[in-house]
């Protein structure tokens, strides 16, 4: 299930910096890579607190 | 001398912070990772969307740029790693209880309020950040580079709900919203990286041997806009070494170095650093030359929907969101000194209040430059206190932590040394017209040197048997 999740997070990060290059490269419209984006974003932030976060984290106050 | 009065101050700022008094235990420490992530997490904000756009508006060039970054964040972590970690490490104290062993509870109050009063100003910066993107779809006009009153009631109201929002939200769960702020932090560099990439084209970069061609013509062009001075190669290093000045050798940052397992810790700082005082202000410059050239609005949220759309403009809300509730809830903890007998609730709510009212003034935001050198310059001279009481008072046979030691409420060396400074830095300015931006490194100097000064003439009297034993400490 974490692996699952770790894949997820993946994709997410991926498809919010992949599809720049691409629109860079002139092989992608910015509205497709726009709407990967935001994809991406839902993608990562439905997968990563599940994995990422830990018990312990570095007080800062 | 202690009285009353004095023990009823020292009481309540010891009982805010009765669980950071002892030293970090060994068991508690931690690795590189959480370093790394924790730099990385903190430098890539929203407030990022503001400086990039500002170094363009100063009209700095590119060169200029590129090497005042690679520069000043060099400085800056060279600042962390020799200057605040050794101290950070050696003591295990955070500021607050560091502090206070050098300039006693009364003048620990003083900067309290003072540390407060920034935090306020700054989360206020970061809420006016979040609502330039909140606004976009109710088609609410944004404040411009010149504004500096609030431009319209719909961008007073669209304040007023973000800030209402952060404040509850910094009421209701600020540990769970620090969490989610480290879930977001690399998806957030990786936006300003897509959205610096993907308007290339439009600003008629197609490949990567135009990019210096074009960035000369259109983005990084030497030309400032009506009404900024001209930026040059040592504005930018000098403000990228001191943009955090406040948190190096101003020594907040022994909060968070104290848990390093050793000194090298601080050299993560270039994370920070290179993520997001490099690139994250690179990119959102490239941003903000497209919303010139399209002679769109040149605000965070506008500038970050060119490069990326949707998720640009949450990028924007998540960033100054997660960056400003801290900052409210600091603000907190420092002003429940002057509110002793009040709930913490009561005080993040008033705090959040006031931070709401200052983001309506886009001055903030949009003088953000000269607000982070201010701020850093003000909290500057007690961090090079605690270097000399460390460092220097030993070698010169003088006591260190001579308030703790005297019982000495208010040490007018460090009082002395912080407001002398403040003054030698105005007048430096004044004089001769020195930039706010340069202020720090003849001010830290000054700092020290009256420290040191005003420390021998305090502990002249002292019995020299005591003198001759400071008591470092190591934990």
């Amino acid at each position: 299930m974490k692996n699952l999740l770790k894949i997820g997070s993946a994709l997410g990060l991926g498809l919010t910096v992949i599809p720049s290059v691409l629109v860079f490269s002139g092989t992608l419209s910015w509205d497709t890579h726009a709407t990967l984006m935001a994809i991406g974003a839902l993608l990562w932030f439905a997968t990563a607190p599940f994995w990422l976060l830990k018990d312990e984290p570095v007080e800062t106050d | 001398m202690t009285n009353d009065n004095t023990r009823s101050l020292t009481d309540r700022l010891d009982a805010i912070n009765e669980f950071d008094r002892e030293p970090v235990t060994q068991e508690r420490l931690q690795g590189r990772g959480d370093f790394i992530g924790l730099y990385s997490g903190e430098h890539v904000a929203g407030t990022e969307f503001v400086i990039g756009p500002l170094f363009v508006a100063h009209g700095v060039t590119g060169s200029d740029l590129i090497l005042g970054l690679l520069l000043g964040n060099l400085l800056a972590v060279l600042s962390w790693a020799f200057i605040c970690a050794p101290i950070a490490v050696s003591t295990r104290l955070n500021l607050y209880w560091k502090l206070r062993k050098i300039v006693g509870p009364k003048l620990l109050f003083v900067y309290n309020i003072v540390n407060a009063l920034m935090f306020c100003f700054l989360a206020g910066a970061m809420i006016s950040v979040a609502a330039t993107a909140v606004g976009i779809p109710f088609g609410i006009d944004m404040p411009g580079l010149s504004d500096l009153y609030p431009n319209s009631i719909g961008w007073v109201l669209t304040v007023l709900a973000v800030g209402g929002v952060v404040t509850v939200l910094a009421i209701l769960g600020f540990k769970q919203i620090a969490r989610f702020s480290k879930v977001a932090a690399p998806w957030m560099f990786l936006v300003f990286v897509a959205c610096g990439i993907a308007v290339l084209p439009q600003l008629g970069i197609t490949s990567l041997g135009d990019f210096w061609a074009v960035a000369d013509q259109k983005i990084w062009t030497g030309a400032p806009l009506e009404g900024r001075s001209q930026f040059t190669f040592w504005h930018i290093t000098f403000f990228a070494w001191f943009a955090n000045m406040a948190m190096h050798i101003g020594m907040a940052d022994m909060t968070i170095l104290r848990y390093a397992k050793n000194w090298k810790y601080g050299f993560f700082s270039a994370f920070g650093m290179y993520l997001g005082h490099f690139v994250a202000w690179i990119a959102s410059g490239i941003l903000v030359a497209l919303a010139i050239q399209n002679s769109g609005e040149i605000a965070p949220g506008p500038i970050a929907y060119l490069g990326a759309g949707i998720a640009g403009l949450a990028a924007v809300v998540i960033a100054g969101w997660t960056t400003a509730n801290p900052t409210i809830y600091r603000a907190g903890l420092a002003m429940q000194t002057i509110t002793p007998n009040w709930k913490r609730w009561k005080v993040t709510l008033a705090v959040g209040v006031m931070t709401s009212i200052t983001a309506l003034f886009p001055a903030l935001m949009m003088r953000l430059l000269d607000f982070v050198a201010l701020y850093g310059l003000l909290l500057m001279p007690m961090g090079a206190v605690i270097f000399a009481d460390f460092w220097l008072l030993p070698k010169l046979g003088l006591r260190q932590d001579y308030a703790e030691w005297k019982q000495v409420v208010f040490s007018f060396p460090a009082a002395g040394a912080w407001g002398l400074t403040l003054a030698a830095c105005w007048g430096i300015n004044v004089i001769w017209g020195l930039e706010i931006f340069f202020l720090g490194l003849p001010g830290w100097f000054i700092a020290t040197a009256i420290y040191v000064s005003l420390s021998f003439f305090q502990q002249r009297n002292s019995a020299p048997e005591s003198l001759n034993h400071p008591s470092r400490e190591v934990a």
